[in-house]
């Protein structure tokens, strides 16, 4: 008799969500499914509300990178209020916006890797879930969880630096930034005691990645085949190729590395995506027009971006990218896991880029604000931590938001991370008499490498965790279990 | 023959010129009354009652009633503040005041005195009215979800004749401010200027001007309301 198994709530993901696995009469896996069970339709409540709110209602949705949502809205209507499109700011405008973007970028992904990720690489897949979790890291890794807590912290400070608070700030506004650094401010973060300073920021980054390559060598195995499929890839890029998580032209590749979208203008996005809706989630799922809706999917976030990219514009960040780059030949790298490294490689470029910033006199002037003729649509593009952001905003006559579109980092991801899902309960439960924690444990890493955050890909309300149910054939749910 | 009037507040021995209202007495003092619908320089009306305090031990609108020789002025009593920190509560639900993304936030005097008052949750059940937002006019947009209908944009926003700019339309639940359809699309820069200040809370609004001062910068980022008051 077949199966069906429950997964829920997913735990250590921003987010509420769960997963369903359809077992046959054999017991191997016939059907899986990510399901987003919540709903919260910002797209709809900021309707009626005047254009400049945007930036700041729309950052609500996400306690985790509001700063993303807080940038993309604000380079939207950068284009409606004729500041051009993300590159026609003033300098000090511009380089504040991006100063605040890596801060968020880089006190992201230390969230996601030292708190959310590493208890799976430190106590493995099926260690004993009373210590795979952050308290165990705490205990038994007392240094690197103290790094994490420090590098989130220098992060969170930049944001506040730069954004007026460390959650929900208000420093990007149509055509600019409300405020520049101050000298006391950019001291503090160049020669800041120990260990809140860049230097050392930088230093601790690059130890994350040096862990990751050395935990690679030991579990090659685990980390070359977990959840590894082709797939498409999509990010922005700097004109020239270069890494750009604040601004760039749209890349797609597939999964040779053949460009499907060859550094299109992201103002006409919706010439190239389009969005399908499943009965079955509140996620969207975004597909690539020209693939169309069965082949179109594609990855966005680290590995996408590490994918896309031809280089990235600092010095060891880039040194990283090449190894990352020659593991695979200079082929597009498909395995799931390499998410990790990926993103410890963007930890690693976002604190150079910090340091970089930080020592630019642009930050310490006061020309703010740039505005031109106004327009009535406007779209912006971010690179979030994890992925490509989009918001697109169209206003009336009397200056009010008539229609919003956010496709949102994580949605993007949808049926990647299904995918992901699938491949691994196949891989894990397939024949098996006994689902164990261990197993179950194992779909939750394959979503985890996606640092997925449901919550905003579904503007979802409630709770964050995940669950796993197991159905038999004729639909009847057998066992359900909640992480 | 001197004007000045002898009276307590809590006690305190205070003086000031006869015929001065008990809130504008009191800050010649340093004592701070609360007050929301009251503007100095306007004449009062004492319609929203934060500023509620016991005269010879009757509740009156301080904002009102002009202190007399040897009058006994009950202010900071738990009592007394429970009363206002309710009708800032009333305020709260009787509207949609979202705070964290009103760009009057750190500038709002309804925020502000929620903060001194310590307001958490309104003992009250959020009404959630379905109110509407009045972009139609060219300097200013009114969202009348945050209004408190206090009637300081009605009393002081004038043009050079006299005329009234702002009032109110409908009863009941349904009170709105409207502005003069005429006089409104006229409006000069300065007035439209004026009539931003001069609302309490996120009501009345520039064009195209949010969030412009940063966070940390505001008026009551760093200062409790009042407290300039009480300073001296």
């Amino acid at each position: 008799m077949g199966q069906k198994i429950t997964i829920e709530p997913v735990t250590r993901v921003e987010g509420h969500g769960k997963v369903t696995i359809h077992l046959d009469d054999k017991g191997n896996v016939r059907q899986t499914r990510l399901h987003i069970v919540e709903f919260r339709g910002f797209e709809r409540f900021v309707q009626g509300r005047p254009y400049w709110e945007a930036p700041v209602l729309v950052q609500r949705l996400c306690g985790i990178c509001p700063v993303s949502h807080h940038l993309a809205a604000a380079k939207a209507l950068d284009v409606i209020v004729g500041a051009g499109t993300g590159d026609g700011l003033t300098p000090t405008g511009e380089k504040m916006r991006r100063l605040m973007h890596y801060g968020q970028m880089f006190q992201s992904h230390a969230l996601h890797f030292f708190h959310l990720a590493s208890p799976d690489l430190l106590f493995g897949v099926d260690g004993d879930p009373l210590i795979r979790n952050v308290i165990g890291v705490a205990l038994k890794h007392k240094d690197l969880a103290v790094q994490g807590v420090m590098m989130r912290k220098f992060g969170q400070e930049i944001i506040k630096a730069t954004a007026g608070k460390k959650i929900h700030g208000t420093g990007a506004i149509p055509g600019g930034i409300n405020k520049h650094l101050s000298i006391e401010e950019r001291d503090s973060f160049l020669k800041g005691a120990d260990p809140m300073n860049i230097d050392k920021m930088i230093s601790w980054a690059q130890d994350a990645v040096d862990f990751f390559k050395a935990y690679h060598k030991e579990n090659k195995d685990f980390i070359d085949g977990f959840a590894a499929f082709p797939s498409s890839h999509l990010s922005l890029v700097r004109k020239d190729g270069a890494m750009d998580l604040y601004h760039g032209v749209l890349r797609a590749i597939d999964a040779d590395g053949k460009k499907i979208l060859n550094d299109v203008d992201y103002q006409n996005y919706d010439d190239y995506i389009d969005e399908e809706v499943k009965n079955w989630s509140y996620m969207k799922f975004p597909y690539l027009l020209e693939l169309g809706k069965e082949n179109g999917w594609y990855r966005v976030g680290p590995l996408a971006r590490c994918n896309t990219a031809d280089f990235i514009p600092t010095p060891l960040a880039q040194k990283e990218f090449e190894i990352f780059k020659n593991y695979t030949n200079g082929k597009p790298n498909n395995m799931s896991m390499h998410m990790h490294w990926a993103r410890l490689i963007e930890t690693l470029h976002a604190a150079e880029m910090m340091q970089e910033l930080l020592n630019d006199p642009d930050l310490l002037k006061d020309d703010l604000v740039i505005k031109g003729t106004k327009v009535k649509r406007g779209v912006g593009l971010i690179e979030a931590p994890r992925g490509t952001l989009f918001h697109h905003y169209e206003i009336n006559d009397n200056d009010q938001i008539e229609m919003a579109n956010l496709i949102v980092s994580t949605t993007n991801n949808n049926e990647p991370m299904n995918r992901a899902v699938n491949s691994v309960a196949k891989e894990y439960m397939n024949g098996q008499k006994e689902i164990t924690e261990g197993m179950r444990n194992a779909v939750e890493v394959a979503i985890r490498a996606y640092d997925p955050c449901l919550s905003c890909a579904t503007h979802a309300l409630g709770q964050m965790p995940l669950e796993i149910t197991l159905f038999d054939v004729h639909n009847n749910m057998i066992d359900k279990k909640r992480s | 023959m001197s004007t000045l009037v002898k009276f307590k507040i809590d006690g305190v021995e205070c003086m000031a010129e006869r015929g001065t209202y008990i809130v504008e007495a009191a800050r010649e003092n340093g004592i701070y009354i609360p007050t929301l619908c009251n503007i100095r320089g306007v004449k009062p009306r004492g319609s929203c009652r934060i500023c509620t305090v016991l005269v010879n031990s009757r509740p009156m609108s301080a904002c009102t009633t002009p202190v007399t020789d040897g009058m006994e002025i009950i202010n900071d009593t738990p009592e007394i503040n429970d009363t206002r920190k309710s009708i800032i509560e009333v305020l709260f639900v009787e509207g949609n005041h979202f705070c964290p993304s009103c760009e009057k936030s750190g500038n709002c005097e309804l925020q502000a005195l929620a903060y001194r008052f310590q307001m958490m949750v309104p003992r009250f059940p959020y009404i959630f009215p379905n109110k509407t937002v009045d972009a139609s006019n060219p300097k200013i947009i009114k969202d009348h979800n945050r209004c408190i209908l206090c009637k300081r944009c009605i009393r002081a926003i004038k043009t050079d004749d006299g005329k009234n700019v702002f009032a109110f339309k409908k009863r009941g639940m349904k009170l709105e401010i409207i502005i003069d359809p005429e006089l409104g699309d006229n409006f000069t820069d300065e007035l439209a200027q004026k009539a931003v200040e001069i609302c309490p809370v996120g009501a009345i609004l520039p064009r195209e001007k949010g969030y412009q001062i940063p966070i940390g910068k505001r008026k009551y980022d760093q200062v409790v309301i009042g407290s300039d008051i009480e300073k001296k």
